[in-house]
């Protein structure tokens, strides 16, 4: 069968998924060292200190998991979607919900005294059951309504968002909270706990756990087979009989269930309560790890951990240049669009094969 | 607009001009001659080259040889704006007013030179100064959406007339009219051409339309000009055998019998009606049986109701009213119910309707077991043996491909094919439904592919077979239906089949 010249064929495999990402990352440095330039800074000893911020010490890597550990799992609420051809970018609300829904469900369970290992797992199945619930809305308007997912997953996130801040204005505010309206909180002994050997909250195992799965689940089983047929080209899909409606309805649950669990990390183990503290844009930059992963749940592991480690290293940049922490959001920002630009660019192998003849 | 009044009705004369698409041969020194102050009607089947040529007039294409001739100068067409100077206007088949502007609005944004500030009430006034001209109106403030397609269609008219055309070619007009509004079109600009204002060349494949409108009629077969001449001295008769042909192709393939004929009704479809993308109906109530071992051809110009017919056999429409029953059981393209009754479907266009492009051919070749064993176990997929059962069927359909990996979107029209049908029948087929299985193929792939569709009802698949193709259905069915306006209006045993007959039922005849 090998009648093609094999290690072109090789290097195109690896280089395939990996070109339109590189160079969006090298545009990036090039445009935020222009930036950090005219700023008055020198881009080389900024992306210096952003590498010692983001990995140059156990602290700091600590740090850089933290972050990344809500990314893993936000992240698949856009790229387990876009496996069927949808561009779902409402991961910030079903991780906002999420964390609602798990306060809701583990507070009377506290008050009713059940053991820490129930209570945290009624509120994880709260937390996804909610996520999901809200994004599996814009998979079905999508499908059955005709209504653009990006837009309705977009619109349905404001609306989760809004929710959470009247829910916790109103019926689940905490009396004692009175700067920032919070719910009450989750007494420590219920809290997740941290993994063995570092202080890195249980979430991170959560996450690297629900990558693998959902990659495995997308390139080894016959569901994700048949997710593939139907993003690839959804006539052919009806030709041979799939399910289309309820296949998008189970895939949107799902992203929608990441992102919720997400949330319900963030509550149970970093916030303690739910307030406005969580909407902290980890779904929102959730988007930006799938693009960057190219929507491939084994490959968003590595880029939520460079993601984790650019927001880690704000903190340094802040003390030692006297940058507004938010420089790295304009980061972030360039990275997203360059991105998105790079998506126009020749695949690797036309523009090997135009270099080469 | 031009300064000018319109001078009157144009001649238009077309020499020797052929158009070549890589190997094809869409037109072969066709010449046509259209006088001043005529109807001409252009003949032919899809493909013929009717489309080819009157692209070639318009200045969408560039023929390759041959001269056009306006009022007996030869002019150069490069562009339809070229066109449009010369007063050569085009009315397509499907409508190109923005439906939610106004007619007054679009009438105004198709002139050639609007001005950057537009005064309306001039517009207007200037507007109904032409339409007072005219012998048809259309409401000025009504937007386009709001309009009936009759309506819209003398929009568009009265658009092309407004830019001054005197010249006007009408490709397909009345295929998206009822017939009262078909007739009211044509009885329209007729009057105009009698009043030598207009010349008409309109592109049909209704022999009514071209009887009661037409003078002239030139007919087109296969790129070549086939014949033509004065309406009334062409019977329908003789424009059906001048449009389908004679000339027989070799017949490749037998078709056997046990001699008990064929066997038990395994396809059953009970006055369907289905509706188009737009909402109109395209299917009304048709019904029709299928054995086993039986291949039953549907004969039909491209938009009568066909595709769509197919689409709620591939499960990729539903169906409005009407039952489809196959081996007994109501049907509605469910994958369970494919399996079931084994029902294999090669659609048109087979990239776009039952493959996924950047998946692999082996990929490809297993979407419709791969949630079987032994592709599956249980929840798990097995790649080895979705690349085993590719790497068999590639062998014995003959698929080319540089390794079954490769995405099946690279591969050749014919391979592409080869490869549905070697998905579709390579196991047990009951019920095989094809629809022109071979538009657009070599010769090989041709032979190759009716090959295996009349194997399959050798072996007692029962076969629908959808084709735009005369020569193809009447080589390979042993029933022909024709179906015209959505409707069964022909049906013919093989054995007493008639070209002209056939031909006519095509035509609406």
């Amino acid at each position: 069968m090998a009648d093609r010249p094999e290690p072109a064929a090789w290097s195109d495999r690896i280089m395939e998924p990996l070109a339109a990402p590189l160079v969006a990352v090298a545009a990036t440095l090039v445009l935020f060292g222009a930036f950090m330039a005219l700023a008055g800074h020198n881009p080389l000893e900024v992306y210096r200190l952003m590498g010692v911020g983001a990995f140059g010490s156990w602290f700091s890597c600590q740090n850089t998991l933290q972050r990344a550990a809500p990314l893993l799992l936000t992240a698949l609420c856009t790229a387990l979607p876009a496996r069927m051809g949808l561009v779902i970018i409402g991961g910030e609300g079903a991780f906002v919900i999420g964390g609602l829904a798990a306060m809701a469900a583990g507070l009377p369970l506290v008050d009713a005294g059940l053991p820490p290992l129930v209570i945290q797992a009624v509120m994880a199945l709260a937390g996804m059951a909610a996520g999901g619930a809200l994004i599996a809305t814009a998979g079905a308007l999508r499908h059955w309504r005709g209504v653009n997912e990006t837009i309705s997953s977009l619109l349905l996130s404001s609306i989760a968002i809004a929710v959470m801040n009247q829910l916790v204005e109103g019926v689940m505010r905490d009396p004692t909270s009175l700067n920032k309206p919070s719910t009450r909180a989750l007494p420590d002994p219920d809290m997740l706990g941290t993994m063995p050997g570092m202080d890195v909250h249980v979430g991170l195992a959560a996450g690297l756990v629900v990558c693998v799965a959902t990659w495995l689940l997308m390139t080894r089983t016959t569901f994700g087979f048949a997710v593939r047929l139907v993003g690839g080209n959804l006539r052919a899909a009806r030709l041979v009989g799939l399910p289309v409606g309820p296949m998008i309805v189970i895939v949107t649950a799902l992203a929608g269930a990441c992102a919720g669990l997400a949330g319900m990390v963030e509550v149970a183990a970093v916030q303690a309560r739910a307030n406005a503290n969580i909407v902290a844009g980890y779904g929102v930059s959730g988007i930006l790890v799938a693009f960057l992963a190219r929507q491939n749940p084994l490959a968003v592991i590595p880029v939520a951990v460079i993601l984790g480690g650019i927001g880690a290293s704000g903190g340094l940049l802040q003390r030692r240049l006297d940058l507004p922490d938010a420089v790295v959001l304009v980061l972030q920002g360039i990275l997203f669009v360059a991105l998105l630009a790079g998506e126009g660019l020749p695949r690797w192998s036309e523009f090997r094969a135009r270099i080469v003849r | 607009m031009s300064a000018t009044a319109p001078a009157g009705a144009l001649s238009i004369e077309v020499a020797a001009m052929s158009k070549h698409f890589g190997a094809l041969t869409a037109l072969d020194a066709v010449s046509l001659r259209v006088r001043s102050g005529t109807v001409h009607a252009l003949l032919g089947e899809n493909g013929a080259g009717k489309s080819t040529l009157v692209k070639c007039i318009m200045g969408f294409y560039h023929a390759d040889q041959g001269d056009l001739m306006v009022d007996g100068h030869v002019v150069e067409v490069r562009n339809p704006r070229d066109a449009a100077r010369l007063g050569i206007g085009m009315v397509y088949q499907h409508f190109t007013l923005v439906p939610s502007m106004t007619v007054l609005e679009n009438l105004v944004m198709a002139r050639a030179d609007v001005p950057a500030v537009i005064d309306w009430r001039a517009e207007r006034a200037r507007l109904n100064r032409f339409l007072d001209t005219m012998p048809f109106r259309v409401a000025l403030d009504t937007p386009v959406s709001g309009l009936a397609a009759g309506e819209k269609q003398k929009a568009e008219i009265l658009k092309q007339l407004y830019l001054d055309a005197r010249f006007l070619i009408l490709d397909e007009p009345t295929s998206v009219l009822t017939p009262q509004e078909a007739d009211e079109i044509l009885g329209l600009v007729r009057g105009m051409a009698a009043a030598g204002r207009l010349t008409i060349l309109i592109i049909t494949h209704k022999f009514r339309e071209v009887l009661a409108y037409a003078d002239v009629v030139t007919v087109l077969r296969r790129g070549r000009l086939a014949g033509g001449g004065a309406v009334g001295a062409l019977s329908v008769d003789q424009m059906a055998a001048l449009m389908i042909g004679d000339d027989r192709v070799a017949a490749v393939t037998e078709r056997t019998m046990s001699g008990t004929g064929p066997g038990a009704v395994r396809l059953a479809i009970t006055d369907l009606a289905v509706a188009d993308a737009d909402g109109m109906p395209a299917v009304r109530g048709v019904s029709l049986t299928v054995r086993a071992g039986e291949i039953v051809g549907i004969a039909g110009v491209s938009g009568n109701g066909q595709s769509e017919l197919v689409e709620v056999l591939a499960g990729q429409r539903p169906a409005s009213a009407g039952t489809v029953v196959v081996e007994g059981e109501v049907y509605r393209g469910r994958r369970a119910e494919t399996q079931r009754h084994h029902l294999a479907l090669l659609p048109e266009e087979p990239l776009r309707n039952a493959c996924v492009g950047r998946m692999s051919v082996a990929d490809n070749m297993a979407f419709r077991q791969f949630d079987r064993a032994p592709y599956a176990k249980g929840f798990w997929l097995s790649q080895a043996v979705i690349r085993a059962a590719a790497r068999d069927l590639i062998t014995r359909y003959r698929v080319k491909t540089p390794s079954p990996d490769t995405p099946i979107a690279s591969l050749s029209g014919g391979n592409v094919q080869r490869a549905v049908l070697g998905r579709e029948l390579g196991g047990i087929v009951h019920i095989l439904v094809a629809a022109n299985p071979v538009f657009g193929l070599d010769f090989a792939a041709v032979a190759d592919i009716h090959a295996q569709i009349v194997a399959a009802r050798n072996r007692g698949a029962a076969v629908l077979l959808v084709s735009e193709d005369l020569d193809e259905l009447l080589e390979l069915s042993d029933r022909i239906l024709v179906m015209s306006e959505g409707h069964i209006v022909h049906e013919t045993p093989i054995a007493s089949a008639d070209r002209t007959a056939i031909g006519r039922a095509m035509a609406g005849h």
